[in-house]
């Protein structure tokens, strides 16, 4: 029975670690159909993360916290709208660029709160459910946001397969000025594409401060931003293999914390590097396994259209 | 019904004028397009001819004149105003989305979403209504290029438009499909819808077109009815001379076999290349040897194997007596052979650098220009300037990048810069594909010349005329697979046309059907 509670309980901070993953790649794996690579999702990241927790230690309600949170995500992504689609700058220059920023500013946001803590996200406990041994806690123990990820995937997922506007998103990624010469607003969408990326990552930030580790640290993304936008590289941008990617990188970074535990004597940096060796080495085999659904054709390619 | 010279006019340009920086693409064009006819629009490449069909469309606005759609003006702002205006057109590189299925396709190009199982029914409703065939639910990018042509036009036709504007339509046909669009466009017109069509091919404009409106330098020249005129009348319109012809067959003796295939067989390898099955083929010093066929049944591969981007077992390839099936195109090359590409910028041609860096692309093993590591700026500078006098490039500038040349002086340059090289053996992949006709007619010289110097030629090109008038024996590839080359004197369009279409598996021969030979 002790086993079976341990195992829940590392089964459950499984789900929290790829939250956050899942999340942000949903966003960037939405940009990147619609033809824009976002490598700004990193700084998007942090800045939900310090906006979300400065809101939510300012105001006391971890419901505005996550709103901010989104609302810092999606404005950041503005800018690199701003370069990238509208002033048809290069995208790869423009997302670093964006990354930087968001580093710097959170920095700046952030430095008062240094040393502070929050009380965290609560989870939602189902009655009954909840209770059950095992999978209770891991189904239906999570907070707010892990439940949020999983309608997120849903609706990217029906959204981008099932209906027009994802059509529309898919055509303009795949060519632009295909989709132009049909009359689809190529930079409006791509912005709109964007501006979702954004708000995701704001709220995979959020995530960060408010629920996985309810304090303010000025790195406190620690990669993850990179991790995502990789996860949507290697999981062919289908929506499904992301989940399946973030959950390893979930599983194995909370794995390695128990190893460290035990003490083994394996160096705890490379232990640290773990899930983001294997969650990569994972997503290269399927990425080779699955050849020929290749990225979106307009992928990263400005789009300037001729008048 | 057809056209009368008194019918309101459908759409109609008016004096419209479009300026690039300094370049007047159009000056001051007019165009009356109206109901129930099928109206051409005629002009050399550069004429103004995509310029003009932009700005019907609403892709481009024109910096004065007027749009009238039924005598009102109208203004395009962007290509979704101009179709739901019911003006629809089918671009020379199609819009399409590989990545999508055809019905995916069909429902971005309509205004309202729908579900895609009753936009199918649709789609196959009006492939039958207009005699078209179009599978709604593969893949864009499995489909041929004739296919992927109907799908656009299917596209374009559930939009129900009264204009339809068809841009060089016919240039990736075989000679049946083209047939199938023609019976198409003659339906389309009986129903009232007028059709503008955009070709430099004479013959087709005068079997399908009642009306004739023709360009050149971004001016109107004339608006004819091109059944009461001749090819050869259409082309001084077009070009504002008589059209010189390829210089007639020179007499000369065959030499030692240059290039032999044996039994030539390659994967494919899915995406870019079909396979090869079992090619055979010999060319001797001194003769032009022609590879008809639609785009897709392995010529790409083809090249690729030739020019050693691909290799092969080395029995299969001899150039000049030397197994070079193994080599790669550096080693080929120094077996004085040259290869001209299809795809000008970016395979044959690097966009982004100087021409006369582009010349180093194939020269830098001959010895000269490039010694012991070193380029050889003087030698660079004199062979490219040979190239650009002997071959007429014109371009802007003094040494631009290649993509600022226009299509025909690129192919000029390219062919140039291999023919200098002074090669036995010449492999080139549509010497004239979006050239215009007096720069085809150039390299087609060149080409000729080349072979009449004892140099061996292998020409591939979806333009059958082309190898008529220039080729001295013709093979049909389709599917992988290579008919026996068979003297052009001794076939004829009909039974080439078949074997594109492969229905005839073995050659081309047609006893008497030498009728179709053209010069």
């Amino acid at each position: 029975m002790h086993d079976l509670t341990i195992l829940s309980a590392v089964l459950a901070s499984v789900v929290a670690a790829a939250t956050p993953l899942l999340i942000a790649a949903l966003g960037e794996l939405v940009a990147e159909r619609a033809g824009t690579l976002n490598l700004g999702v990193e700084g998007m990241m942090i800045i939900g993360a310090a906006v979300g927790y400065a809101t939510a230690y300012g105001s006391g309600s971890l419901v505005l916290g996550a709103l901010a949170g989104i609302l810092a995500g999606t404005a950041l992504s503005l800018v690199f709208a701003g370069l990238a689609v509208w002033l048809a700058a290069n995208q790869v220059a423009s997302g670093l660029a964006t990354t930087i920023l968001g580093l710097g500013l959170a920095g700046l946001i952030g430095a008062p709160f240094v040393g502070t803590k929050l009380t965290a996200v609560p989870q939602l406990n189902i009655p009954g459910l909840t209770d059950l041994p095992v999978i209770g806690e891991v189904l239906f123990g999570q907070d707010a946001f892990a439940y949020l990820s999983i309608l997120l995937l849903i609706l990217v997922w029906i959204g981008l397969g099932r209906t027009r506007l994802g059509l529309v998103v898919r055509a303009v990624g795949e060519s632009h000025s295909a989709a132009h010469a049909l009359g689809h607003p190529v930079r409006r969408i791509r912005t709109l594409a964007v501006m979702f990326g954004g708000a995701c990552a704001g709220l995979a930030g959020a995530q960060l401060s408010l629920a996985y580790t309810p304090f303010w640290a000025s790195d406190m993304t620690a990669g993850r931003g990179w991790i995502a936008l990789a996860l949507v590289v290697f999981s062919a941008w289908r929506p499904l293999w992301l989940l399946a990617g973030a959950y390893l990188f979930g599983a194995v970074s909370i794995l390695q914390l128990h190893v460290q535990g035990f003490g083994l004597g394996i160096p705890s940096q490379l232990l640290s590097a773990l899930p983001y060796l294997a969650t990569i080495s994972a997503l290269v085999v399927i990425s080779a396994l699955k050849k020929g659904h290749g990225a979106p054709a307009s992928l990263g390619v400005p789009f300037v259209p001729d008048r | 019904m057809t056209a009368s010279d008194t019918g309101p006019a459908l759409l109609e340009a008016a004096g419209l004028t479009k300026r690039f920086g300094a370049l007047v693409a159009n000056d001051t064009v007019s165009l009356a397009i109206r109901a129930g006819e099928a109206h051409a629009l005629l002009g050399e490449n550069g004429a103004g001819k995509s310029t003009l069909v932009k700005m019907l469309c609403g892709l481009i606005q024109p910096d004065s004149g007027e749009l009238r759609y039924r005598g009102e003006p109208v203004v395009f702002s962007d290509p979704a105003t101009s179709r739901a205006r019911g003006i629809g057109v089918v671009f020379q590189h199609f819009a399409l989305f590989d990545a999508l299925t055809v019905v995916e396709n069909v429902a971005l190009g309509l205004p309202k979403p729908e579900p895609l199982g009753v936009l199918a029914k649709r789609i196959e409703a009006c492939v039958g209504r207009y005699g078209l065939s179009v599978e709604p639910w593969r893949r864009v990018g499995e489909l041929s290029v004739g296919e992927r042509q109907r799908v656009e036009i299917v596209r374009c036709l559930l939009g129900d438009p009264q204009v339809l504007i068809l841009d060089e339509p016919t240039s990736v046909l075989t000679p049946d499909e083209s047939e199938g669009l023609f019976r198409t466009v003659d339906l389309l017109t009986a129903e009232g819808r007028a059709v503008l069509f955009i070709s430099h091919k004479l013959d087709e404009v005068r079997r399908l077109c009642q009306r004739a409106t023709v360009l050149r330098g971004g001016r109107f020249i004339a608006e004819v009815d091109p059944r009461r005129e001749t090819s050869a009348s259409l082309a001084r319109l077009m070009v504002g001379a008589d059209v010189p012809r390829t210089a007639p067959l020179v007499a000369h003796e065959l030499g030692e076999p240059r290039l032999l295939v044996k039994a030539l067989t390659v994967a494919g390898d899915g995406s870019r290349g079909s396979a090869l099955h079992d090619i055979d083929l010999e060319i001797r010093a001194g003769e032009i040897l022609g590879i008809a066929g639609v785009a897709g049944n392995g010529q790409t591969t083809l090249f690729d194997a030739l020019s050693g981007e691909r290799t092969s077992d080395p029995e299969s390839i001899v150039i000049d007596k030397v197994a070079a099936g193994g080599l790669g195109p550096t080693e080929r090359r120094a077996l004085k052979a040259g290869f001209v590409p299809e795809e000008r910028l970016g395979h044959a041609a690097a966009p982004d650098m100087r021409l006369s860096d582009n010349v180093l692309l194939t020269t830098h093993g001959d010895g000269g220009i490039v010694k012991g590591g070193v380029i050889r700026r003087a030698a660079l500078q004199a062979r490219f300037a040979e190239i650009v006098k002997r071959f007429d490039v014109r371009f802007g500038g003094r040494d631009p990048k290649a993509r600022r040349l226009s299509g025909g002086n690129l192919q000029k340059f390219v062919i140039g810069r291999e023919v200098l090289r002074e090669p036995v053996l010449l492999v080139v992949d549509q010497p004239t594909w979006g050239v215009d006709a007096a720069a085809a007619t150039f390299i087609r010289t060149t080409l000729r010349q080349k072979a009449a110097e004892g140099c061996a030629v292998l020409v591939i090109s979806q333009d059958l005329d082309e190898l008529l008038e220039f080729a001295d024996r013709i093979a049909v590839m389709s599917e992988g697979r290579l008919t026996a080359p068979v003297p052009v004197a001794e076939t004829s369009r009909e039974a080439i046309g078949l074997a594109m279409g492969g229905a005839a598996q073995e050659s081309v021969h047609q006893g008497e059907g030498a009728h179709a030979v053209q010069a």
